[in-house]
């Protein structure tokens, strides 16, 4: 008897959102990058489209950061320089996308202005041709003023801009709306606030296809089980037709994954963990191979070595395997 | 839940009117209403005072497309009337609806599965609406098995329980539910379901209060759709609701408000 492929028929899909524009369309990249689009779980490519594949976006921050030495060693000639980093980790590493951040807005630290942080922003655009996610400090008040600047001031680049939260979306949806940004709505690992979140954003004006979830994560050994559901349903709930889930998700891999002691160990207490400079990136690179797989599409990474097992993971995932 | 917006039917006064005289704006504006309200489907109906039901459905089919791009749910006992409507039909349509008598079902059944339609199959034959859940759903398995024979995707057949008037026939009302229910069973993939659910209520004071309470308790027990008043706000937010409560639809605070946005 022949083998009978069983296949769920979705009703919808995942939004396609679009990073980043050319010239033609008022921007300055050498190319965009789409992500989402997919018509079917994560790389069931026997059973719909997977039309885009994750893309990593490597963090480069524009003051230096306080990263665990695994890091320092691996961007210790541009760690003062966030364009040479910027520049570093699209020639040598392959960055699809460049993740700055902003800590140097935070009024508790070097409390730049946001015409500086504006001007560090713009240089990275002039050194590097791939498209930008923005994020700023975290503070909400601050970011507010350095994110709408710098919106107004890259107009038409299609920056991705992060973050939106419940209680602070309206300066950045407003932002993005009238200088034609993307932008990413942040919500506390909690679907239901993830979900309001895109609806009031998109009452605001901006539409669908400009907003990315971030669904918020726990790295490897940290909660990563919570976000891996949480990632699921709303992957669910896109492809059922619930167009308030259809973004695409990106995930703070690097971040949370060096968080976690196994990563930023050093090592002297736990000598039978083995090298930090090994064990650290590989922290990293399976917390980005899990998230992958409950459907992430844009990974914020850290560590070159960490960036070339994702890579790599994505490549193969991304081999058909229709039958 | 899929709502299939019943509004659009000659039975209704204006829109018999609106047949007679060819005049488009009542189905237009009512098209507009429906889909704005939240209906997924626009059931269209020529009603019976029509001389030329082929001329009046091919009419109906296009001025409601000049204005809506919701499929529709092409609603007629004259399946000649039916297959000039699917011809022109512009996304893939529903029949409403096939009997589960076998020349009725030699001619609808094929016509769907050449159109790529979904069919409304009723659980009756030429003996009438059957009293219990038993013989509906003896008669919908008939349906399933048309269904199987003629290459009809099963998710494309909705199998309606046949719901009358609670003022006149109440104990149909719970027969219907477990015909809902076993409807479910009968094979896999299931057939869908779908229920006129404004018949629950004819002729009853409180039609909304009845329509929205057995929608309700139909939705648990697995009802898929329903061809109603999409303009009744409170039977719109049932559904919604029913839809969390069911846990098919994920939860945040607009939700109704979504609901009809789908």
């Amino acid at each position: 008897m022949a083998f009978a492929v069983v296949k769920e028929r979705y009703s919808s899909k995942v939004n396609e959102v679009v990073l980043g524009a050319t010239s033609e369309k008022g921007g300055t990249r050498s190319h965009v990058i789409k992500v989402g689009g997919q018509t079917t779980l994560p790389y069931l490519h026997f059973e719909g489209e997977v039309p885009n594949k994750p893309i990593i976006a490597m963090e480069v921050t524009d003051v230096e950061p306080n990263w665990p030495a695994p890091l320092k060693e691996m961007f210790k000639d541009v760690y003062n320089d966030p364009t040479a980093w910027a520049k570093k980790c699209v020639e040598e590493y392959k960055a699809d996308v460049i993740y700055i951040v902003l800590n140097g807005a935070d009024p508790d630290g070097a409390n730049k202005t946001p015409e500086e942080c504006t001007e560090t922003v713009k240089a990275i655009l002039k050194a590097v041709g791939v498209p930008l996610i923005v994020k700023g400090c975290g503070e909400e008040e601050k970011d507010n003023e350095v994110l709408t600047k710098i919106a107004e001031e890259c107009a038409g680049e299609n920056l991705m801009i992060a973050n939106a939260e419940q209680e602070n979306y309206k300066s950045l949806a407003a932002a993005c709306m009238v200088h034609k940004h993307t932008l990413i709505a942040l919500s506390p690992l909690d679907i239901n606030i993830c979900k309001q979140l895109n609806i009031l954003i998109n009452e605001m004006g901006l539409p669908l296809d400009k907003i990315v979830i971030d669904p918020m994560i726990g790295g490897l050994g940290y909660g990563i089980e919570y976000a891996y559901s949480i990632m699921e349903r709303v992957r669910m709930g896109a492809l059922q037709g619930d167009k308030m889930l259809s973004m695409p998700m990106v995930c703070t891999v690097g971040y949370e994954a060096w968080r976690a002691k196994e990563a930023y160990s050093e090592g002297e207490e736990f000598q039978s963990w083995g090298e930090q400079s090994f064990r650290g990136p590989l922290w990293e690179a399976m917390t980005a191979a899990t998230l992958i797989q409950t459907g992430a599409d844009i990974l914020l990474m850290r560590h070159p070595q960490a960036v070339k097992l994702a890579q790599k993971n994505i490549a193969e995932l991304m081999e058909s395997n229709k039958y | 839940m899929i709502i299939i917006g019943e509004r659009i039917n000659g039975m209704f006064k204006d829109i018999g009117q609106a047949v007679r005289d060819m005049d488009p704006k009542p189905l237009q504006e009512w098209a507009i209403k429906q889909q704005e309200a939240g209906a997924n489907y626009l059931d269209i109906n020529t009603g019976p005072n029509t001389d030329d039901q082929v001329t009046a459905m091919k009419w109906m089919v296009q001025v409601v497309q000049e204005v809506s791009d919701l499929p529709l749910c092409l609603d007629s006992t004259n399946y000649d009337a039916i297959e000039a409507g699917l011809e022109l039909c512009k996304k893939p349509a529903m029949i409403n609806s096939c009997p589960a008598e076998r020349p009725k079902i030699e001619r609808v059944f094929p016509m769907a599965v050449k159109h790529n339609a979904k069919i409304i199959g009723l659980t009756m034959d030429a003996k009438g609406i059957p009293k219990n859940a038993d013989n509906r759903i003896a008669l919908a398995m008939e349906l399933v098995a048309a269904a199987d024979e003629f290459g009809l995707p099963m998710e494309d057949l909705f199998i309606d329980p046949l719901i009358l008037p609670v003022n006149v026939a109440q104990d149909h009302a719970p027969e219907v539910m477990e015909a809902i229910r076993q409807v479910k069973l009968l094979s896999n993939p299931a057939p869908k379901t779908v229920l006129g659910l404004s018949n629950v209520s004819q002729k009853s004071p409180d039609r909304p209060l009845i329509n929205r309470t057995y929608l309700a308790m139909v939705m648990a027990c697995g009802l898929d759709s329903i061809i109603a008043d999409a303009n009744d706000d409170d039977l719109m937010a049932t559904a919604a609701t029913g839809e969390i409560l069911l846990n098919q639809s994920v939860y945040c605070d607009s939700y109704v408000k979504v609901f009809k946005s789908r």
